[in-house]
């Protein structure tokens, strides 16, 4: 029976039913679990697998999972994953190419039968971040088609945030921790006196179809009073905060930044940042041959603007300090990106802080640009006050 | 076509100088590529070593035309190729010189090295229009004499197609040579426009680029008005891969010809 439900409010065996019942949609449902002490995305064959009762403690290179008493499910942040990983994946053909015995040429597309996915329990932060990455990769002029495959049939369900981390800073990013658009489900955890629970809303036709299906209760203005407190007095509690100017500007302002050279001198270049990063979506190409010569493959990976053959000319590379490479990388997330694809390339998920392995803080990097740039615009004005002999007309 | 490479064939192979072939090319079937526009480039792929983007140095009915220096591995493998071999292609991609903008002004084309690849339909297409543009300058630098592409194209446009103001220099001379010798900006002095009124376009190494659009911005050229085509890594050549950032400018979708005035603050940071 097809229905069509708003809002209500689940409990653990409403998850339960979801995963079923997206599954037998035949969607491949994925989800946080724990894995090697840390929550990693897979798929999930039952809401079991969910990490119940486990949070996180993060910090500049450090992350480490907690247990928690109450049992919450969605209390931990972002891991060292993201949805791309599967909208986006590391690896993918593109296309295989033979050579036939008189010399002819025959290129075939490759891409793999896309999955029809689920994500279950998409943070408000990398909800935008998937909206970034279908800019960039949809939105102009070219489709990647192998992303757009995938991406068009994903059902999406949100978990709004109500325990941030240390290193999150989505509120000064204005991506979280509420989950406004682009979810078809979105659920809020609730824990206290009256139980642990799940107020959710439906934010497409899909998704309240779903939820009209699950065994749920109609949403009491107790649960949904509390689940939109908590998402408030998470945002109260972020790790940490951007500085409130136009960083688009700032990063504009300070190419010449003698700051560069001070984070150059600890970034050891390995990439993990645009790695981990959600909206890093940067690759490049392989090509194979098999052992006959005559079958090719065209692959394509990710890439990193870290990586010293990244802006490889045939003279040598573009940027070959890692200062350069450390300045492509912030101002392009902060700045150039709203040039190319109309928006900033970063959602404070914090990611590249937790898992960079000497603790560089994107906070903290624009932070101390900013006071560079003030100082150094203090300096002019003073100049400008002081050196009153510059505006006198010169004698001649 | 901008996915997947379509075959195309060698039709002919035009050698021009030691490191640099011109292959002729046409589609296997009757698929082919969209129409491109001078100043546009093509993925060429050499079947199981790469792809790499090259710009169209001729546009016919039937042919495209690639003038290829050989400089590394794809490169070189395309320019082994003989006639009748195979090669992929994806494109048009990017922007073109948009020469029809300038109707009505003085035009003045400088190239360096392989950069006059990118111009030739460029000045093919204003020499067949010439009615509809002031002065037609060329001005050409290369390494050595033997390094001069289409050294008797040249010669011909200016003896039967009304190229009046055609200037060759090289960096360093040899036996025979009785041209220019020095940078090619020392060529602007023998050149015929009117600032206010010219356009120029700018193909070649950076340096070269960069001195001569500094030295126009000097003669008083607008700098919106001196059109450049630069160069970068690029994989995807759709705007995905990220390898062809320039600042905010995607190369492959914004450029590679862009306006002086756009690329004159990026240029002028190192390493950018
Ligand atoms: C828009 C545009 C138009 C162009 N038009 C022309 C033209 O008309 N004619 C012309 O001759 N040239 C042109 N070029 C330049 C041409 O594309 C390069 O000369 C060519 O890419 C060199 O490739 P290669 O394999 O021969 O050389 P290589 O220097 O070997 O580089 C080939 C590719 O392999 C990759 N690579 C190289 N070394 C490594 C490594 N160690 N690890 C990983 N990857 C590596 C690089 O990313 C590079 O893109 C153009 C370039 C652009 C951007
Ligand atoms: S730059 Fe860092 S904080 Fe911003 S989206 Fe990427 S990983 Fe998250
Ligand atoms: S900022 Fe950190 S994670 Fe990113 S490349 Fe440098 S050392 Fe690696
Ligand atoms: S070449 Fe891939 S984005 Fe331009």
């Amino acid at each position: 029976m097809a229905g069509s439900t708003a809002t209500a409010v689940l409990d653990r065996n409403g998850l339960d039913a979801l995963v079923k019942e997206l599954t037998a949609q035949g969607r491949t449902v994925v989800g946080p679990t724990v894995r090697d002490g840390a929550v990693v995305l897979a798929e999930l064959a039952s809401a079991d697998r969910l990490p119940w009762g486990w949070g996180t403690r993060v910090e500049a290179g450090r992350y480490r999972l907690v247990p928690r008493e109450d049992g919450a499910v969605f209390a931990h942040t972002a891991g060292p994953q993201s949805w791309k990983a599967f909208l986006h994946p590391q690896r993918e053909q593109l296309w295989s190419a033979d050579r036939g015995s008189d010399g002819s040429l025959s290129i075939v597309e490759e891409r793999a039968d896309p999955a029809s996915y689920a994500f279950l329990g998409v943070r408000p932060c990398d909800l935008r971040a998937i909206a970034v990455q279908d800019r960039v990769l949809t939105g102009g002029r070219f489709q990647d088609s192998g992303y757009a495959a995938r991406r068009t049939g994903a059902f999406l369900i949100a978990a709004e945030c109500t325990e941030p981390g240390a290193t999150c800073f989505c509120v000064s990013m204005g991506s979280g921790p509420a989950a406004d658009t682009g979810f078809d489900l979105a659920l809020t955890e609730v824990v206290d006196d009256a139980g642990h629970r799940f107020f959710a809303r439906a934010g497409s036709t899909a998704g309240a179809e779903v939820l009209s299906g699950l065994p749920h209760r109609p949403p009491d203005p107790g649960t949904e009073a509390a689940a939109h407190d908590a998402v408030e007095a998470a945002r109260d509690r972020m790790g940490r905060a951007m500085p409130p100017v136009s960083l688009r500007d700032l990063m504009g302002e300070s190419l010449e930044a003698s700051r560069w050279d001070d984070v150059a001198a600890r970034c050891l270049t390995c990439g993990n940042c645009t790695m981990v990063c959600p909206t890093c979506f940067c690759t490049t190409t392989e090509d194979v041959t098999d052992l006959t010569g005559d079958h090719a493959e065209r692959w394509q990976r990710w890439d990193s603007c870290f990586d010293l053959d990244f802006s490889h000319l045939h003279g040598g590379p573009v940027r070959a300090t890692p200062r350069s490479r450390y300045r492509q990388w912030l101002t392009h997330k902060l700045s150039t990106w709203y040039e190319q694809f109309g928006s900033s390339g970063c959602v404070g998920c914090g990611r590249c802080i937790t898992w960079c392995p000497v603790g560089i803080d994107i906070t903290e990097e624009a932070a101390a640009l900013h006071d560079e740039l003030a100082a150094r615009l203090r300096q002019e004005e003073e100049n400008d006050e002081g050196g009153g002999d510059d505006r006198k007309e010169p004698e001649r | 076509m901008t996915d997947v490479p379509l075959p195309y064939r060698v039709i002919r192979v035009n050698r021009e100088t030691a490191d640099t072939v011109t292959l002729v090319l046409a589609p296997t079937g009757p698929a082919t590529l969209a129409p491109f526009a001078p100043g546009q480039f093509a993925m060429v792929y050499a079947f199981g070593v790469g792809e790499i983007p090259v710009s169209v140095s001729r546009i016919d009915r039937h042919a495209l035309r690639h003038t290829i220096r050989s400089v590394g591995a794809v490169s070189a493998a395309l320019c082994a190729l003989r006639p009748g071999s195979r090669v992929g292609l994806r494109g048009p991609f990017g922007t073109g010189w948009e020469l029809d903008r300038a109707a009505g002004q003085d035009l003045l084309v400088v190239a360096g090295g392989i950069g006059l690849a990118p111009l030739r339909p460029l000045v093919l297409d204003a020499l067949a229009a010439r009615h509809r543009y002031g002065q037609l300058n060329l001005l050409v630098g290369a390494r050595s004499p033997g390094d001069l592409l289409y050294a008797q194209q040249l010669r011909f446009w200016t003896a039967h197609r009304g190229l009046r103001h055609c200037a060759v220099t090289v960096d360093r001379s040899a036996d025979g040579w009785w041209g220019h010798v020095g940078l090619v900006t020392t060529l602007l002095n023998h050149a015929e426009f009117a600032p206010d009124s010219t356009t120029a376009y700018l193909c070649g190494p950076e340096v070269m680029i960069r001195a001569t659009a500094r030295d126009l911005v000097h003669r008083g050229l607008p700098a919106q008005r001196i059109r450049v085509s630069l160069e970068r890594n690029m994989r995807c050549a759709t705007g995905h891969c990220g390898h062809c950032q320039l600042g905010g400018v995607l190369l492959c979708r914004d450029g590679p010809v862009i306006g002086w005035d756009r690329a004159d603050p990026l240029l002028s940071v190192r390493e950018l």
